[in-house]
């Protein structure tokens, strides 16, 4: 790799456009797309993988090329700069994600609580406007405070984020659907938020309050079926199969 | 399994950054797999001359191996395509013991 094309890939990546590095696997020679002009058949090969997120191989002109995307990170916004929003902070970043949080209370929202995040001190409604969560955003809301909740969770139900999750009790969300209900929207829509928040993980802590969050947005994200059984593999002929309680 | 390309590090950054301390860099990227390979295409190993290796193409089965390639692209200057797997006597001595067989590009810091 020539460390002009390096430099052009990080470049890309460091202003969050999507990038695709294609590799020509005989003698290494590089492209970047969509900033350079390619063949269609690359192109479209490129187009793709971005859209997969999954790198690619594939044959031009009797050439291997390899296909690698680079998509810009996946982002979470939190709402409420509290003390679980501080914990997932440090977790977020390792697992791929870009970190926004939104809280209009400037005593919560600062550099120093929650250093390397995108900070919004913007009223949730103003905020989720900016920061337009998409396919690629995991909403949670944490503040317990309807006024800055439910304008929050209400873009988010009309936006495609691909994750939605509200902190609080059974009988907290129960009013709060009541709410999102009276603007509008109906019980498919509410199904799409994860609450009580979190896997249940039994936690108790901020930090394990935390992962429990973390862990269902990466579940969201992969596509687990959480909450059903997993089915438990056959065991292979001749292997001793041990332990698994009928 | 996953199927996506993200990593948690930057691999490339930190080829950039041992590129910049004076270091001869190469990068090795796994761009094909089969069966039960434990990374996905895409992932990324960056090696020094002088023996640094951060990230990872393997569950560390073939890192020693892919190492080894990558300090002959570096002194030749020139990629080279590896292949890794059940039924390639060297994979099996380095051992790619989870049964997959995967291709590792491997290419100078120019």
């Amino acid at each position: 790799m020539r460390a002009e094309i390096l430099a052009r890939l990080q470049a890309e990546r460091a202003a969050q456009r999507p990038v695709v590095l294609l590799t020509r696997l005989s003698d290494g020679e590089q492209h970047l797309w969509p900033q350079e002009a390619l063949p269609a058949m690359l192109a479209e090969a490129a187009r793709a993988a971005l859209g997969a997120e999954k790198a690619a191989n594939v044959m031009l002109d009797g050439e291997a090329w390899f296909v690698h995307p680079h998509n810009p990170p996946l982002r979470i916004i939190v709402v409420g700069a509290v003390h679980i929003a501080q914990a997932m902070a440090p977790m977020a970043a390792p697992l791929g994600f870009s970190m926004a949080v939104v809280d209009p209370r400037r005593a919560f929202a600062t550099e120093e609580r929650l250093p390397g995040v995108t900070l919004s001190t913007d009223w949730p409604d103003e905020a989720m406007v900016a920061l337009k969560p998409d396919i690629r955003t995991a909403v949670v809301t944490l503040t317990h405070d309807p006024k800055l909740d439910d304008p929050a969770l209400d873009a988010a139900l009309r936006s495609e984020a691909f994750y939605i999750g509200a902190l609080g009790s059974r009988r907290t969300h129960a009013k709060r659907v009541a709410r999102l209900k009276d603007l509008g929207h109906d019980d498919a829509a509410i199904a799409r938020i994860h609450a009580p928040v979190g896997l249940d993980i039994a936690a108790v802590t901020a930090v394990e309050i935390a992962l429990s969050v973390m862990a269902e947005i990466v579940a969201a994200r992969r596509g687990a079926a959480l909450g059903q059984p997993r089915p438990i593999p056959a065991p292979e002929q001749g292997r001793v199969s041990i332990g698994i309680g009928a | 399994m996953s199927t996506d390309t993200t990593q948690s590090e930057d691999i490339l950054a930190i080829a950039a950054r041992w590129k910049a301390e004076g270091e001869q860099v190469a990068i090795a990227t796994v761009v094909e797999t089969w069966g039960s390979s434990p990374r996905p295409a895409g992932s990324r190993l960056a090696v020094t001359a002088s023996g640094r290796l951060m990230g990872s193409v393997s569950g560390g089965c073939i890192e020693g191996a892919v190492a080894d390639a990558a300090k002959q692209a570096m002194s030749s200057g020139e990629p080279a395509l590896l292949d890794f797997g059940i039924s390639d006597e060297r994979a099996w001595e380095v051992g790619l013991s989870c049964g997959g067989k995967m291709k590792v590009f491997v290419e100078p810091l120019t």
